[in-house]
Protein backbone atom coordinates (compact mmCIF):
# COMPACT_ATOMS: atom_id res chain seq x y z
CA UNK A 1 0.00 0.00 0.00
CA UNK A 2 2.39 2.32 1.18
CA UNK A 3 5.33 0.97 -1.89
CA UNK A 4 2.70 1.42 -4.18
CA UNK A 5 1.69 5.18 -2.96
CA UNK A 6 5.17 6.19 -3.09
CA UNK A 7 5.54 4.37 -6.63
CA UNK A 8 3.51 7.06 -8.02
CA UNK A 9 4.49 9.81 -6.08
CA UNK A 10 8.34 9.20 -7.12
CA UNK A 11 7.17 8.57 -10.67
CA UNK A 12 4.63 11.56 -10.92
CA UNK A 13 7.54 13.77 -9.61
CA UNK A 14 10.18 12.10 -12.42
CA UNK A 15 8.21 13.09 -15.34
CA UNK A 16 7.78 16.67 -13.73
CA UNK A 17 10.85 17.43 -12.93
CA UNK A 18 12.15 15.44 -16.20
CA UNK A 19 10.10 18.06 -18.60
CA UNK A 20 10.78 21.04 -16.32
CA UNK A 21 14.53 20.40 -17.33
CA UNK A 22 13.53 20.99 -20.84
CA UNK A 23 11.49 23.83 -20.41
CA UNK A 24 12.36 26.00 -17.82
CA UNK A 25 13.87 29.11 -18.60
CA UNK A 26 16.92 29.67 -16.23
CA UNK A 27 19.82 27.19 -17.11
CA UNK A 28 20.55 26.65 -13.05
CA UNK A 29 16.45 26.02 -12.44
CA UNK A 30 17.19 23.25 -15.21
CA UNK A 31 20.39 21.78 -13.25
CA UNK A 32 18.09 21.53 -9.85
CA UNK A 33 15.35 20.17 -11.65
CA UNK A 34 17.59 17.37 -13.20
CA UNK A 35 18.67 16.56 -9.87
CA UNK A 36 15.66 16.35 -8.00
CA UNK A 37 14.95 13.91 -10.93
CA UNK A 38 17.74 11.54 -9.51
CA UNK A 39 16.92 11.80 -6.54
CA UNK A 40 13.18 10.74 -7.74
CA UNK A 41 15.00 7.90 -9.81
CA UNK A 42 16.67 6.57 -6.72
CA UNK A 43 13.92 6.39 -4.94
CA UNK A 44 12.08 4.13 -7.40
CA UNK A 45 15.37 1.92 -7.49
CA UNK A 46 14.92 1.96 -3.56
CA UNK A 47 11.56 0.68 -3.87
CA UNK A 48 12.38 -2.06 -6.88
CA UNK A 49 15.01 -3.35 -3.99
CA UNK A 50 18.06 -2.34 -5.49
CA UNK A 51 19.30 -0.08 -2.49
CA UNK A 52 23.19 -0.18 -4.07
CA UNK A 53 22.10 1.25 -7.13
CA UNK A 54 20.10 3.90 -5.51
CA UNK A 55 22.85 5.09 -3.35
CA UNK A 56 25.48 4.94 -6.17
CA UNK A 57 23.08 7.37 -7.95
CA UNK A 58 22.62 9.53 -5.57
CA UNK A 59 26.81 9.53 -4.93
CA UNK A 60 27.95 9.35 -8.68
CA UNK A 61 25.42 11.31 -10.32
CA UNK A 62 23.95 14.17 -7.48
CA UNK A 63 26.87 14.37 -5.86
CA UNK A 64 29.65 14.93 -7.90
CA UNK A 65 28.58 15.05 -11.63
CA UNK A 66 25.60 17.32 -10.97
CA UNK A 67 27.85 19.78 -8.77
CA UNK A 68 30.17 20.03 -11.62
CA UNK A 69 26.83 20.77 -14.18
CA UNK A 70 25.68 23.30 -11.80
CA UNK A 71 29.18 24.60 -11.44
CA UNK A 72 29.43 24.94 -15.19
CA UNK A 73 26.39 26.43 -15.50
CA UNK A 74 26.70 29.06 -13.18
CA UNK A 75 29.87 30.04 -14.60
CA UNK A 76 29.06 30.01 -17.97
CA UNK A 77 25.90 32.62 -18.18
CA UNK A 78 24.09 30.69 -20.46
CA UNK A 79 21.77 32.94 -22.71
CA UNK A 80 19.02 30.80 -23.54
CA UNK A 81 17.05 33.22 -26.39
CA UNK A 82 20.50 32.33 -28.50
CA UNK A 83 20.28 28.47 -27.26
CA UNK A 84 16.18 28.72 -28.78
CA UNK A 85 17.64 29.98 -31.94
CA UNK A 86 18.46 27.16 -33.51
CA UNK A 87 15.29 25.15 -32.07
CA UNK A 88 13.69 25.02 -35.16
CA UNK A 89 16.49 23.73 -37.67
CA UNK A 90 17.79 21.29 -35.15
CA UNK A 91 13.98 20.16 -34.07
CA UNK A 92 13.73 17.35 -36.53
CA UNK A 93 17.21 15.82 -36.01
CA UNK A 94 15.80 15.35 -32.74
CA UNK A 95 13.07 14.14 -32.91
CA UNK A 96 14.27 11.51 -35.15
CA UNK A 97 17.02 10.45 -32.55
CA UNK A 98 14.43 10.47 -29.79
CA UNK A 99 11.63 7.90 -31.84
CA UNK A 100 15.07 5.68 -32.50
CA UNK A 101 15.52 5.23 -29.14
CA UNK A 102 12.03 4.61 -28.12
CA UNK A 103 11.81 1.80 -30.78
CA UNK A 104 15.07 0.76 -29.70
CA UNK A 105 13.82 0.70 -26.16
CA UNK A 106 10.08 -1.07 -26.82
CA UNK A 107 12.61 -3.63 -29.29
CA UNK A 108 14.61 -4.43 -26.25
CA UNK A 109 11.09 -4.87 -23.61
CA UNK A 110 9.34 -6.78 -26.19
CA UNK A 111 12.46 -9.15 -26.99
CA UNK A 112 13.17 -9.63 -23.52
CA UNK A 113 9.67 -11.59 -23.02
CA UNK A 114 9.50 -13.18 -25.89
CA UNK A 115 13.46 -14.61 -26.53
CA UNK A 116 14.57 -15.47 -22.84
CA UNK A 117 11.37 -16.72 -20.63
CA UNK A 118 14.12 -17.72 -18.33
CA UNK A 119 15.88 -14.88 -18.06
CA UNK A 120 12.43 -12.64 -17.81
CA UNK A 121 11.29 -15.23 -14.53
CA UNK A 122 14.96 -14.48 -13.11
CA UNK A 123 14.87 -11.36 -12.75
CA UNK A 124 14.36 -10.24 -9.33
CA UNK A 125 16.02 -7.09 -8.28
CA UNK A 126 16.76 -9.05 -4.99
CA UNK A 127 18.37 -12.92 -5.04
CA UNK A 128 16.75 -14.45 -1.70
CA UNK A 129 20.06 -15.85 -0.48
CA UNK A 130 22.67 -12.74 -1.16
CA UNK A 131 22.32 -9.27 -0.23
CA UNK A 132 22.02 -6.84 -3.50
CA UNK A 133 25.70 -5.61 -3.33
CA UNK A 134 27.04 -9.05 -2.78
CA UNK A 135 25.02 -9.96 -5.98
CA UNK A 136 26.22 -6.98 -8.11
CA UNK A 137 29.45 -7.58 -7.35
CA UNK A 138 29.68 -10.91 -8.15
CA UNK A 139 28.08 -11.02 -11.41
CA UNK A 140 30.16 -7.83 -12.07
CA UNK A 141 33.59 -9.50 -11.18
CA UNK A 142 32.96 -12.65 -12.94
CA UNK A 143 31.25 -13.08 -15.80
CA UNK A 144 31.43 -9.80 -17.05
CA UNK A 145 34.70 -8.89 -15.54
CA UNK A 146 36.28 -8.12 -19.21
CA UNK A 147 33.78 -5.48 -20.15
CA UNK A 148 33.68 -3.79 -17.04
CA UNK A 149 37.47 -3.75 -17.54
CA UNK A 150 37.26 -2.15 -20.91
CA UNK A 151 34.78 0.54 -19.62
CA UNK A 152 37.14 1.57 -17.00
CA UNK A 153 39.95 1.87 -20.02
CA UNK A 154 37.18 3.82 -21.83
CA UNK A 155 36.81 6.44 -18.98
CA UNK A 156 40.41 5.98 -18.21
CA UNK A 157 41.54 7.45 -21.91
CA UNK A 158 38.51 10.27 -22.04
CA UNK A 159 40.05 11.40 -18.84
CA UNK A 160 43.61 11.71 -20.22
CA UNK A 161 42.35 13.01 -23.22
CA UNK A 162 40.22 15.84 -21.85
CA UNK A 163 43.40 16.94 -19.61
CA UNK A 164 45.43 16.83 -23.04
CA UNK A 165 43.27 18.86 -24.16
CA UNK A 166 42.89 21.81 -21.19
CA UNK A 167 46.57 21.53 -20.40
CA UNK A 168 48.32 24.63 -21.44
CA UNK A 169 52.12 25.21 -21.06
CA UNK A 170 52.72 28.89 -19.43
CA UNK A 171 56.71 29.25 -19.35
CA UNK A 172 56.25 32.71 -17.29
CA UNK A 173 53.53 30.98 -14.62
CA UNK A 174 55.38 30.81 -11.37
CA UNK A 175 54.80 27.39 -9.18
CA UNK A 176 55.35 26.63 -6.14
CA UNK A 177 57.76 23.85 -5.59
CA UNK A 178 57.41 22.09 -2.21
CA UNK A 179 60.27 19.88 -2.11
CA UNK A 180 62.64 22.88 -2.95
CA UNK A 181 61.25 25.31 0.06
CA UNK A 182 61.45 22.67 2.23
CA UNK A 183 64.91 22.01 1.33
CA UNK A 184 66.21 25.50 1.78
CA UNK A 185 68.48 25.80 4.93
CA UNK A 186 69.60 28.69 6.53
CA UNK A 187 73.18 28.67 5.28
CA UNK A 188 71.91 28.64 1.79
CA UNK A 189 70.14 31.92 1.86
CA UNK A 190 71.26 33.85 5.25
CA UNK A 191 74.93 34.87 6.13
CA UNK A 192 75.87 36.96 8.79
CA UNK A 193 78.56 39.87 7.94
CA UNK A 194 80.51 41.73 10.40
CA UNK A 195 80.82 45.44 8.47
CA UNK A 196 82.83 47.87 9.91
CA UNK A 197 81.54 51.68 9.69
CA UNK A 198 82.37 53.29 6.61
CA UNK A 199 82.59 49.69 4.50
CA UNK A 200 80.46 48.92 1.70
CA UNK A 201 79.00 45.03 1.32
CA UNK A 202 80.12 46.13 -2.04
CA UNK A 203 83.50 45.81 -1.14
CA UNK A 204 83.19 42.84 1.37
CA UNK A 205 81.30 40.83 -2.22
CA UNK A 206 78.21 39.71 0.09
CA UNK A 207 75.51 41.30 -2.09
CA UNK A 208 74.90 38.12 -4.19
CA UNK A 209 76.91 34.98 -1.67
CA UNK A 210 74.87 31.73 -3.49
CA UNK A 211 76.89 32.96 -7.09
CA UNK A 212 80.14 34.03 -5.17
CA UNK A 213 80.69 36.55 -8.33
CA UNK A 214 83.82 38.55 -8.65
CA UNK A 215 83.90 41.46 -6.57
CA UNK A 216 82.26 44.08 -9.10
CA UNK A 217 82.34 47.62 -9.51
CA UNK A 218 79.75 49.75 -8.53
CA UNK A 219 78.01 50.70 -11.99
CA UNK A 220 78.55 46.76 -12.70
CA UNK A 221 76.54 46.00 -9.75
CA UNK A 222 73.80 48.10 -10.15
CA UNK A 223 72.80 46.30 -13.60
CA UNK A 224 73.45 42.77 -11.90
CA UNK A 225 71.15 43.07 -9.27
CA UNK A 226 68.19 43.97 -11.41
CA UNK A 227 68.88 40.95 -13.84
CA UNK A 228 69.47 38.60 -10.68
CA UNK A 229 66.27 38.95 -9.19
CA UNK A 230 63.83 36.73 -11.08
CA UNK A 231 66.04 33.81 -10.36
CA UNK A 232 66.23 34.79 -6.62
CA UNK A 233 64.75 31.27 -4.58
CA UNK A 234 63.23 33.48 -2.02
CA UNK A 235 60.64 34.57 -4.77
CA UNK A 236 59.58 31.81 -5.70
CA UNK A 237 55.56 32.55 -6.35
CA UNK A 238 55.07 31.57 -2.65
CA UNK A 239 54.55 34.77 -1.63
CA UNK B 1 -6.08 1.53 5.25
CA UNK B 2 -5.37 3.32 8.47
CA UNK B 3 -5.37 0.85 11.26
CA UNK B 4 -3.77 1.05 14.85
CA UNK B 5 -1.42 -0.74 13.93
CA UNK B 6 0.08 1.68 10.99
CA UNK B 7 -0.34 4.42 13.54
CA UNK B 8 1.49 2.61 16.05
CA UNK B 9 4.13 2.49 13.92
CA UNK B 10 4.06 5.83 13.09
CA UNK B 11 4.20 7.33 16.63
CA UNK B 12 6.97 4.71 17.65
CA UNK B 13 9.14 6.37 14.06
CA UNK B 14 8.50 9.42 15.18
CA UNK B 15 9.53 9.12 18.89
CA UNK B 16 12.53 7.25 17.79
CA UNK B 17 13.38 9.96 15.13
CA UNK B 18 13.26 12.74 18.23
CA UNK B 19 15.22 10.39 20.36
CA UNK B 20 17.97 11.14 18.34
CA UNK B 21 17.47 14.64 16.86
CA UNK B 22 16.77 15.97 20.45
CA UNK B 23 20.12 14.58 21.53
CA UNK B 24 21.89 15.70 18.93
CA UNK B 25 20.33 19.22 18.90
CA UNK B 26 21.14 19.70 22.33
CA UNK B 27 24.72 18.27 21.78
CA UNK B 28 25.09 20.94 18.36
CA UNK B 29 23.68 24.11 20.79
CA UNK B 30 26.24 23.31 23.61
CA UNK B 31 29.05 22.59 20.77
CA UNK B 32 28.80 26.26 19.63
CA UNK B 33 29.58 26.88 23.76
CA UNK B 34 32.02 24.62 23.95
CA UNK B 35 33.82 25.66 20.95
CA UNK B 36 34.22 29.11 22.48
CA UNK B 37 35.27 28.19 25.44
CA UNK B 38 37.55 25.88 24.68
CA UNK B 39 39.15 28.42 22.14
CA UNK B 40 39.42 31.30 24.35
CA UNK B 41 41.32 28.46 27.24
CA UNK B 42 43.97 27.92 24.79
CA UNK B 43 44.29 31.55 23.75
CA UNK B 44 44.06 32.52 27.46
CA UNK B 45 40.84 34.70 26.77
CA UNK B 46 37.82 34.02 29.43
CA UNK B 47 35.42 32.76 26.74
CA UNK B 48 31.19 33.34 27.18
CA UNK B 49 30.86 33.43 31.13
CA UNK B 50 28.17 35.82 31.57
CA UNK B 51 25.02 34.42 30.73
CA UNK B 52 24.10 32.08 33.63
CA UNK B 53 26.64 29.87 35.53
CA UNK B 54 29.67 30.01 33.95
CA UNK B 55 27.78 31.07 30.98
CA UNK B 56 25.79 27.83 30.06
CA UNK B 57 23.13 29.67 29.01
CA UNK B 58 25.10 31.13 26.42
CA UNK B 59 23.28 28.97 23.33
CA UNK B 60 19.70 29.86 24.74
CA UNK B 61 20.61 33.20 24.58
CA UNK B 62 22.33 33.26 20.85
CA UNK B 63 19.03 31.11 19.96
CA UNK B 64 16.74 34.24 21.48
CA UNK B 65 19.02 36.41 19.24
CA UNK B 66 18.55 34.36 15.73
CA UNK B 67 15.08 34.10 16.40
CA UNK B 68 14.25 37.66 17.04
CA UNK B 69 16.52 39.51 14.46
CA UNK B 70 14.80 40.35 11.25
CA UNK B 71 15.14 37.96 8.00
CA UNK B 72 16.57 40.18 5.34
CA UNK B 73 15.90 38.53 1.88
CA UNK B 74 18.22 40.79 -0.56
CA UNK B 75 16.55 42.57 -3.84
CA UNK B 76 18.62 40.82 -6.47
CA UNK B 77 18.23 37.27 -4.69
CA UNK B 78 15.99 34.61 -6.15
CA UNK B 79 13.83 34.34 -3.43
CA UNK B 80 12.76 30.25 -3.29
CA UNK B 81 16.26 29.05 -4.09
CA UNK B 82 17.64 32.22 -1.35
CA UNK B 83 15.54 30.63 1.54
CA UNK B 84 15.56 27.27 0.18
CA UNK B 85 19.54 26.69 0.94
CA UNK B 86 19.96 26.74 4.55
CA UNK B 87 16.97 24.74 4.90
CA UNK B 88 18.68 22.38 2.79
CA UNK B 89 21.88 22.39 4.48
CA UNK B 90 19.97 21.77 7.91
CA UNK B 91 17.47 18.96 6.72
CA UNK B 92 20.51 16.83 5.37
CA UNK B 93 22.79 17.43 8.40
CA UNK B 94 19.62 16.01 10.28
CA UNK B 95 18.75 13.02 7.83
CA UNK B 96 21.45 11.62 7.79
CA UNK B 97 21.34 10.53 11.83
CA UNK B 98 18.58 7.69 10.92
CA UNK B 99 21.55 5.42 10.12
CA UNK B 100 23.87 6.29 12.74
CA UNK B 101 23.99 3.02 15.71
CA UNK B 102 25.03 3.84 19.07
CA UNK B 103 24.42 0.61 20.62
CA UNK B 104 24.65 -2.64 18.90
CA UNK B 105 21.35 -2.68 16.35
CA UNK B 106 20.33 0.68 18.22
CA UNK B 107 19.91 2.58 14.67
CA UNK B 108 16.20 3.46 13.63
CA UNK B 109 17.26 2.24 10.31
CA UNK B 110 19.86 -0.45 10.37
CA UNK B 111 20.32 -0.52 6.39
CA UNK B 112 22.49 -2.87 4.58
CA UNK B 113 23.89 -0.04 2.95
CA UNK B 114 24.64 2.09 5.56
CA UNK B 115 27.93 3.86 4.51
CA UNK B 116 27.14 4.33 1.17
CA UNK B 117 23.89 6.12 2.55
CA UNK B 118 25.76 8.29 4.97
CA UNK B 119 28.09 9.38 2.02
CA UNK B 120 25.54 9.87 -0.51
CA UNK B 121 24.07 12.59 2.10
CA UNK B 122 27.39 14.05 3.26
CA UNK B 123 27.93 14.61 -0.58
CA UNK B 124 24.62 16.61 -1.23
CA UNK B 125 25.90 19.18 1.34
CA UNK B 126 27.53 21.10 -1.21
CA UNK B 127 24.27 21.87 -2.79
CA UNK B 128 23.07 23.77 0.15
CA UNK B 129 26.00 26.07 -0.08
CA UNK B 130 26.02 26.32 -3.89
CA UNK B 131 22.43 27.11 -3.90
CA UNK B 132 22.72 29.74 -1.39
CA UNK B 133 25.77 31.39 -2.86
CA UNK B 134 24.08 31.62 -6.45
CA UNK B 135 20.40 32.82 -5.15
CA UNK B 136 22.37 35.55 -2.96
CA UNK B 137 22.99 37.50 -5.97
CA UNK B 138 26.60 38.53 -4.45
CA UNK B 139 30.24 38.54 -5.58
CA UNK B 140 31.43 37.32 -2.46
CA UNK B 141 28.46 34.42 -2.00
CA UNK B 142 29.14 33.21 -4.96
CA UNK B 143 32.85 33.00 -4.87
CA UNK B 144 32.27 31.26 -1.36
CA UNK B 145 30.09 28.78 -3.01
CA UNK B 146 31.85 27.92 -5.62
CA UNK B 147 35.30 27.47 -3.89
CA UNK B 148 33.19 25.25 -1.68
CA UNK B 149 31.91 23.30 -4.58
CA UNK B 150 35.85 22.54 -5.66
CA UNK B 151 37.08 21.94 -2.36
CA UNK B 152 33.99 19.30 -1.12
CA UNK B 153 34.11 17.41 -4.34
CA UNK B 154 38.13 17.15 -4.05
CA UNK B 155 38.03 15.74 -0.47
CA UNK B 156 35.42 13.28 -1.40
CA UNK B 157 37.41 11.30 -3.24
CA UNK B 158 40.37 10.19 -0.63
CA UNK B 159 37.34 10.04 1.90
CA UNK B 160 36.13 7.42 -0.33
CA UNK B 161 39.11 5.50 -1.13
CA UNK B 162 39.43 5.40 2.66
CA UNK B 163 36.15 4.05 3.55
CA UNK B 164 36.78 1.43 0.55
CA UNK B 165 39.51 0.68 2.77
CA UNK B 166 37.65 -0.20 5.74
CA UNK B 167 34.89 -1.80 3.75
CA UNK B 168 37.47 -4.56 2.90
CA UNK B 169 38.52 -5.24 6.26
CA UNK B 170 34.84 -5.64 7.26
CA UNK B 171 33.18 -7.28 4.68
CA UNK B 172 30.00 -5.58 4.74
CA UNK B 173 28.31 -1.93 4.03
CA UNK B 174 26.11 -2.03 7.17
CA UNK B 175 27.56 0.45 10.11
CA UNK B 176 26.47 -1.89 12.43
CA UNK B 177 28.70 -4.78 11.00
CA UNK B 178 31.61 -2.55 10.62
CA UNK B 179 31.60 -1.77 14.45
CA UNK B 180 31.44 -5.38 15.17
CA UNK B 181 34.56 -6.23 13.10
CA UNK B 182 36.26 -4.10 15.61
CA UNK B 183 36.24 -6.12 18.24
CA UNK B 184 39.59 -7.03 18.35
CA UNK B 185 41.36 -4.15 17.35
CA UNK B 186 39.66 -0.83 16.69
CA UNK B 187 40.85 0.04 12.92
CA UNK B 188 42.74 3.37 13.54
CA UNK B 189 45.80 1.04 14.17
CA UNK B 190 46.09 -1.24 11.26
CA UNK B 191 44.76 1.70 9.30
CA UNK B 192 46.55 4.52 11.08
CA UNK B 193 47.27 6.60 8.04
CA UNK B 194 44.12 6.19 6.90
CA UNK B 195 42.80 7.22 9.50
CA UNK B 196 44.97 10.24 10.04
CA UNK B 197 43.79 10.97 6.21
CA UNK B 198 39.90 10.49 6.72
CA UNK B 199 40.11 13.13 9.78
CA UNK B 200 41.70 15.58 7.30
CA UNK B 201 39.48 15.34 5.14
CA UNK B 202 36.23 15.48 7.11
CA UNK B 203 37.81 18.84 8.41
CA UNK B 204 37.66 19.46 4.89
CA UNK B 205 34.17 18.50 4.09
CA UNK B 206 32.47 19.82 7.12
CA UNK B 207 34.29 23.47 5.86
CA UNK B 208 36.16 23.75 9.36
CA UNK B 209 39.50 25.53 10.12
CA UNK B 210 42.04 25.16 8.73
CA UNK B 211 40.18 24.65 5.54
CA UNK B 212 37.38 27.31 5.77
CA UNK B 213 37.99 28.88 2.77
CA UNK B 214 34.06 28.88 1.68
CA UNK B 215 33.57 31.38 4.34
CA UNK B 216 37.35 32.89 4.13
CA UNK B 217 36.05 35.97 6.34
CA UNK B 218 39.46 37.68 5.38
CA UNK B 219 39.04 37.86 2.01
CA UNK B 220 35.57 37.27 1.05
CA UNK B 221 33.81 38.56 4.07
CA UNK B 222 31.79 35.87 5.41
CA UNK B 223 31.53 33.41 1.81
CA UNK B 224 28.32 31.78 1.00
CA UNK B 225 26.69 33.56 4.16
CA UNK B 226 27.14 37.13 4.00
CA UNK B 227 23.64 38.21 2.89
CA UNK B 228 22.08 35.63 5.48
CA UNK B 229 20.45 37.13 8.53
CA UNK B 230 18.81 35.54 11.69
CA UNK B 231 17.41 32.21 11.81
CA UNK B 232 18.47 31.74 7.85
CA UNK B 233 21.78 32.24 8.86
CA UNK B 234 21.37 30.14 12.06
CA UNK B 235 19.85 27.35 10.41
CA UNK B 236 23.92 27.01 7.94
CA UNK B 237 25.30 27.46 11.50
CA UNK B 238 23.44 24.65 13.22
CA UNK B 239 24.02 22.75 9.81
CA UNK B 240 28.04 23.49 10.08
CA UNK B 241 28.03 21.86 13.46
CA UNK B 242 25.69 19.25 13.35
CA UNK B 243 27.97 18.21 10.59
CA UNK B 244 30.80 17.94 12.90
CA UNK B 245 29.04 15.75 15.12
CA UNK B 246 27.82 13.42 12.02
CA UNK B 247 31.42 13.66 10.76
CA UNK B 248 33.00 12.60 14.28
CA UNK B 249 30.47 9.63 14.54
CA UNK B 250 31.53 8.51 11.00
CA UNK B 251 35.15 9.05 12.23
CA UNK B 252 33.91 6.94 15.74
CA UNK B 253 32.05 4.19 13.60
CA UNK B 254 34.50 3.40 11.42
CA UNK B 255 38.01 3.28 13.20
CA UNK B 256 37.73 4.26 16.61
CA UNK B 257 35.35 1.03 17.23
CA UNK B 258 31.68 2.76 17.85
CA UNK B 259 30.23 1.73 21.23
CA UNK B 260 32.81 -0.99 21.59
CA UNK B 261 34.68 -0.49 25.02
CA UNK B 262 39.28 0.09 24.67
CA UNK B 263 39.81 -3.32 26.11
CA UNK B 264 37.23 -5.70 26.68
CA UNK B 265 37.30 -6.60 30.41
CA UNK B 266 35.81 -5.52 33.91
CA UNK B 267 35.99 -1.87 34.31
CA UNK B 268 35.48 -1.01 30.93
CA UNK B 269 32.75 -3.06 29.93
CA UNK B 270 31.12 -1.05 33.04
CA UNK B 271 30.65 1.72 31.30
CA UNK B 272 27.87 1.00 28.89
CA UNK B 273 27.70 1.28 24.90
CA UNK B 274 26.22 4.87 24.25
CA UNK B 275 28.13 6.39 26.65
CA UNK B 276 31.48 4.96 24.90
CA UNK B 277 30.03 6.11 21.85
CA UNK B 278 29.32 9.36 23.11
CA UNK B 279 33.16 9.92 24.61
CA UNK B 280 34.80 9.27 21.65
CA UNK B 281 32.63 11.82 19.20
CA UNK B 282 33.63 13.99 21.89
CA UNK B 283 37.39 13.30 21.65
CA UNK B 284 36.57 13.94 18.18
CA UNK B 285 35.00 16.87 18.54
CA UNK B 286 37.49 18.31 20.64
CA UNK B 287 40.03 17.66 18.15
CA UNK B 288 38.30 19.76 15.60
CA UNK B 289 38.03 22.73 18.34
CA UNK B 290 42.34 21.79 19.08
CA UNK B 291 42.91 21.86 14.99
CA UNK B 292 40.93 25.40 14.75
CA UNK B 293 43.20 27.03 17.67
CA UNK B 294 46.38 25.77 16.64
CA UNK B 295 46.58 25.86 12.45
CA UNK B 296 46.28 29.18 9.83
CA UNK B 297 44.11 29.04 7.45
CA UNK B 298 45.29 26.99 4.35
CA UNK B 299 45.90 28.68 0.34
CA UNK B 300 43.64 27.85 -1.52
CA UNK B 301 46.10 25.59 -4.17
CA UNK B 302 47.66 24.39 -1.23
CA UNK B 303 44.40 22.60 -0.40
CA UNK B 304 43.95 21.52 -4.04
CA UNK B 305 47.37 20.20 -3.96
CA UNK B 306 46.93 18.46 -0.92
CA UNK B 307 43.50 16.93 -2.04
CA UNK B 308 44.88 15.55 -5.39
CA UNK B 309 48.36 15.44 -5.11
CA UNK B 310 49.12 13.96 -1.80
CA UNK B 311 45.49 12.04 -0.33
CA UNK B 312 44.55 10.83 -3.42
CA UNK B 313 47.75 8.79 -4.57
CA UNK B 314 48.13 7.82 -0.57
CA UNK B 315 44.94 6.36 0.13
CA UNK B 316 44.70 4.79 -3.30
CA UNK B 317 48.58 3.29 -2.44
CA UNK B 318 47.39 1.98 0.89
CA UNK B 319 44.04 0.82 -0.71
CA UNK B 320 46.41 -1.47 -2.85
CA UNK B 321 48.32 -2.83 -0.16
CA UNK B 322 45.32 -3.24 2.20
CA UNK B 323 43.85 -5.52 -0.08
CA UNK B 324 46.73 -7.57 -1.15
CA UNK B 325 47.83 -8.14 2.65
CA UNK B 326 44.62 -9.31 3.25
CA UNK B 327 44.56 -11.45 0.13
CA UNK B 328 48.40 -12.84 0.65
CA UNK B 329 47.73 -13.75 4.42
CA UNK B 330 43.94 -15.49 3.99
CA UNK B 331 42.37 -12.35 5.78
CA UNK B 332 39.27 -11.31 3.62
CA UNK B 333 36.44 -11.69 5.13
CA UNK B 334 33.50 -13.97 3.24
CA UNK B 335 31.08 -11.91 1.52
CA UNK B 336 27.86 -11.54 4.26
CA UNK B 337 25.33 -13.36 2.71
Amino acid sequence: MLASALFWVFAILLIVSAALVISARNPVHAVLFLILGFFNAAGLFLLAGAEFLAMILVVVYVGAVAVLFLFVVMMLDVSFTQVREGLQRYAPVGTAIGIVLLVELVMTLGGLGAAMPQAAAGLTATPTHLSNTTALGLLLYTHYVLAFQLSGLVLLVAMIGAIVLTLREKPRARRQSVARQTSREVADTLQLVNVRPGQSIAELGVLRPLETPPIPSIPDLIGATASALPADPTRDGSA
Amino acid sequence: MITTDNLVTLALTVLEALAILVPVLICVAYATYAERRVLAAMQWRKGPNVVGPFGLLQPFADAAKMLLKETIIPTGANRVLFLAGPMLTFILAMVAWAVIPVNNHWAIADINVGVLYLFAISSLGVYGIIIAGWASNSKYAFLGALRSAAQMVSYEVSMGFVIVCVLLCVGSLNLNAIVLAQRHVWFCLPLFPMFIIFFISTLAETGRAPFDLPEGESEIVAGFFVEYSSMSFGLFFLGEYANMFLMSSLTTILFLGGWLPPLPFAPFTWVPGPLWFLLKVFFCIFMFFWVRATFPRYRYDQLMRLGWKVFLPTSLVWLVLTASVLYGFHLLPHAQV
